[in-house]
């Protein structure tokens, strides 16, 4: 199939490329940009114009329920959902229910994603045997398997030890270490810890929950030299640690959640559960930081951390809800309203969602070079649209963005040359 | 929306109960003046009056509660209303049932007021959010959020011996991290302009910029009982010993238990309170407990005029069409 992606903006940030011209894609991978390669003779023509073409976003982080919590969500329903936010690789984390700790799991979710066939999954292993922090996983299996790195699915590793020896062994495959900073004892409760909490008297969660996990991490990093990945900070002081060790010289990156750039702790109000998250929403003070954090690339990924539930889950006293977001159709017209905001030209926004999380990934996508898998986004930056349930196509409708105006629609998704969506 | 806004209906009337928080002075004031008109109704002979005669007011309990949930079930009675009380923590919530269903069942079956107590903060306003309108909800605790209808009593015990709030100065001792009970009481004497707030205890038991819900800090309490008008005993719950809070109930008693040498560095007219129920020997001793000083008993009565006030002027509100004016 021969596809021409007519008079678009098209936006490459990893080639510094940023122009109106035609993309042009054959069998599956890009083939030319500015004017046709020989013997093209377009099949299909998409009118961008007036429109942004950019590479398919790479979601670092969302959770598809499945296997193991199909009453949330599956892998199809969620597939569906990414092409049409122009998401086209989606990292699935280790927490499933069986724990991708084997590699009977991987492959699993490989033949249910492919049986799906909108978008890409690709999973991250488990450090730890059931993610329990005592013995290691099987690493080298799950590598070989197709995992494209390990990491604490959300279950920090307590013990110092089993942690250290957890990134050695995997630093002896080349794997990146996902990691996400929180302490188990001194993260168990519901808020920022903060005026708001003790207002509403919520259990906090102080920023030293995350920072101390930081900086031990970090301590580990400078000893052993492992690539070290940072998911979804959330307070200042964290941008602050990492941009230091990264200043250093330390193997060390880290992404933030888009919903921890808009809402702040001050959105709890009313006991509202859908802003129940972990990490929780911190003071305006973090959220700012963390804009620039982004701006400044210390956070060199964006991504939704995706989180569909079930309707009960958010029904029930704030303590007793599940943390979360649904985030996947959100993810790419939220991000552009940073852009409005001044906190980052488009290009580099791009960059965060495309080309940063595919390097960290170390896969050959997130760009639009010539012989490059044809994963693209077309989208109208203008296009106002207002969140409503019935424009939530993840089947968890668990969005605090419900009731917003935002701007910026996808109009076509292509996988691998295929237009997996269009309005 | 708040809970502060969401409790009341557009001409600002209560329509339930579930915070003191944001209210105005002019509804406490008239919770506080409608309690003293019932009060004497208790003294009679016949100790009910009609105003809540054919409503049905059912005590949804999914915490264990003695005084509280006798006190609001003796208030709706006295209102002549039909009282069913509900120990859920005990019945259909470990059978798996989700609280929506709970309520979805206990509203099939015609009730006008939920009375509510739950572990979790905000559950009193989940409640208020997704039961039918006609229906009117009082928090009776929920977490460590509010305990609003035990701030009322508080004041009201106050006002009784000293009507003059502004130069009155309160110290609350103890559990404030945990305690509904202080939160609830410092808003009620903010509005009603009291002289000074303070709280009292170690850092741990001290929730994070606590002064920024209007009362100063003091670890130390010679200095934080000095002169005060007031002393607020909160109950020490034992778990916070294993949630490494404290060393000891020994220790904490002589740091900050209530001793006649302690409360005699506070005004000689000093009141001393304490929600219950009370721990002898851990946050007070016996010898205050049941001193001179001490109106816990009348607290007690207290909540009875309280609550049906509250809830005599929360059902009122309901029956009358908006937009209507008293």
């Amino acid at each position: 199939m021969h596809i021409l992606i007519e008079g678009g903006r098209v936006i490459d940030p990893a080639h510094q490329f940023d122009a109106i011209t035609d993309l042009f894609v054959a069998v599956g991978r890009i083939a030319g940009l500015g004017y046709p390669p020989a013997g093209f003779k377009a099949e299909r023509v998409i009118d961008a114009r007036g429109r942004i073409v950019c590479p398919g976003l790479i979601d670092l982080c969302a959770r598809l329920r499945e296997p193991g919590q199909e009453h949330k969500a599956t892998i199809a329903t969620e597939a569906r959902a990414a092409a049409a936010g122009g998401i086209t690789t989606l990292v699935c984390p280790p927490d499933t229910d069986p724990v991708i700790d084997e590699p009977a799991v991987v492959e699993l979710i490989r033949r249910r994603a492919k049986a799906a066939g909108h978008a890409r999954v690709l999973t991250l292993g488990a450090l730890t045997h059931r993610l329990r922090g005592e013995r290691l996983a099987e690493m080298a299996a799950l590598k070989d398997a197709g995992c494209v790195g390990v990491g604490d699915g959300g279950h920090p590793i307590a013990n110092t030890r089993v942690l250290r020896r957890a990134l050695e062994y995997a630093a002896t495959f080349d794997l990146t270490v996902f990691l996400t900073p929180l302490d188990p004892e001194l993260g168990s409760g519901l808020a920022h810890e903060g005026q708001v909490a003790t207002r509403m008297g919520l259990s906090g969660i102080p920023a030293a929950a995350e920072t101390g996990i930081i900086a031990r991490d970090l301590e580990l990093v400078r000893d052993l030299g492992v690539r070290v990945h940072f998911g979804r900070l959330s307070s200042a002081r964290s941008v602050e640690l990492v941009a230091r060790a990264q200043a250093e010289g330390l193997p060390v990156t880290a992404d933030v959640a888009v919903h921890h750039l808009h809402l702040s702790e001050n959105d709890l109000a009313g006991f509202d559960s859908r802003c129940h998250v972990r990490p929780p929403l911190r003071g305006p003070r973090d959220r700012d930081a963390l804009r620039a954090g982004l701006a400044s690339d210390v956070l060199g990924m964006l991504c939704s951390d995706h989180r569909p539930h079930e309707p009960d889950a958010k029904q029930a006293p704030f303590g007793d809800t599940e943390p979360g977001i649904s985030g996947l159709d959100t993810l790419l017209a939220l991000s552009l309203r940073l852009v409005r905001d001044g906190v980052l030209p488009l290009p580099a926004l791009i960059e965060r969602l495309t080309w940063g999380p595919a390097h960290i990934l170390g896969l050959d996508r997130g760009h639009l070079g010539i012989g490059a898998p044809a994963d693209v986004c077309v989208f109208d930056p203008d296009a106002d649209w207002l969140v409503t349930a019935d424009t939530l196509r993840s089947r968890g409708q668990n969005s605090p963005f419900i009731g917003w105006h935002l701007q910026g629609r996808v109009t076509h998704t292509l996988l691998e040359g295929r237009v997996v969506y269009e309005v | 929306m708040s809970a502060t806004h969401f409790q009341l209906d557009p001409q600002g009337r209560l329509l339930h109960f579930l915070t003191i928080e944001g209210l105005t002075r002019r509804h406490l004031t008239d919770i506080l003046d409608t309690a003293e008109s019932l009060h004497g109704v208790a003294e009679r002979r016949v100790k009910k009056l009609p105003t809540l005669h054919g409503k049905t007011v059912v005590n949804l309990f999914f915490e264990a509660s003695t005084r509280t949930r006798t006190t609001f079930e003796l208030a709706a009675k006295r209102l002549s209303a039909d009282v069913l009380t509900l120990n859920i923590a005990t019945s259909s919530a470990v059978k798996g049932e989700t609280l929506l269903d709970t309520l979805r069942n206990i509203e099939a079956m015609q009730c006008d007021m939920f009375v509510v107590r739950h572990e979790q903060s905000g559950a009193a306003e989940f409640i208020a959010r997704h039961v039918k309108p006609h229906i009117a909800v009082l928090n009776a605790g929920d977490g460590r959020h509010a305990h609003p209808t035990q701030a009322m009593l508080d004041v009201f015990t106050i006002r009784r011996h000293k009507p003059d709030f502004s130069r009155l100065q309160v110290a609350i001792v103890g559990d404030i991290l945990h305690s509904r009970v202080a939160r609830s009481l410092i808003h009620a004497l903010n509005i009603l302009g009291a002289g000074e707030i303070r709280v009292v205890g170690p850092r741990t038991l001290l929730p994070a910029q606590v002064e920024t819900l209007g009362a100063r800090v003091f670890y130390d309490p010679a200095q934080g009982l000095r002169d005060v008008d007031v002393v607020v005993m909160l109950r020490l719950q034992k778990e916070r010993m294993e949630g490494a809070l404290l060393p000891s109930e020994q220790e904490f008693f002589q740091r900050y238990g209530l001793t006649e040498e302690r409360l005699a560095l506070a005004k000689p007219d000093v009141l001393v309170m304490h929600p219950g129920p009370i721990n002898r020997g851990v946050e007070i001793d016996s010898r205050v407990a049941d001193g001179p000083r001490s109106v816990i008993l009348e607290q007690v009565t207290n909540g009875i005029a309280v609550r049906m006030a509250i809830m005599s002027i929360t059902l009122g509100n309901h029956a009358r069409p908006a937009g209507e004016t008293p």
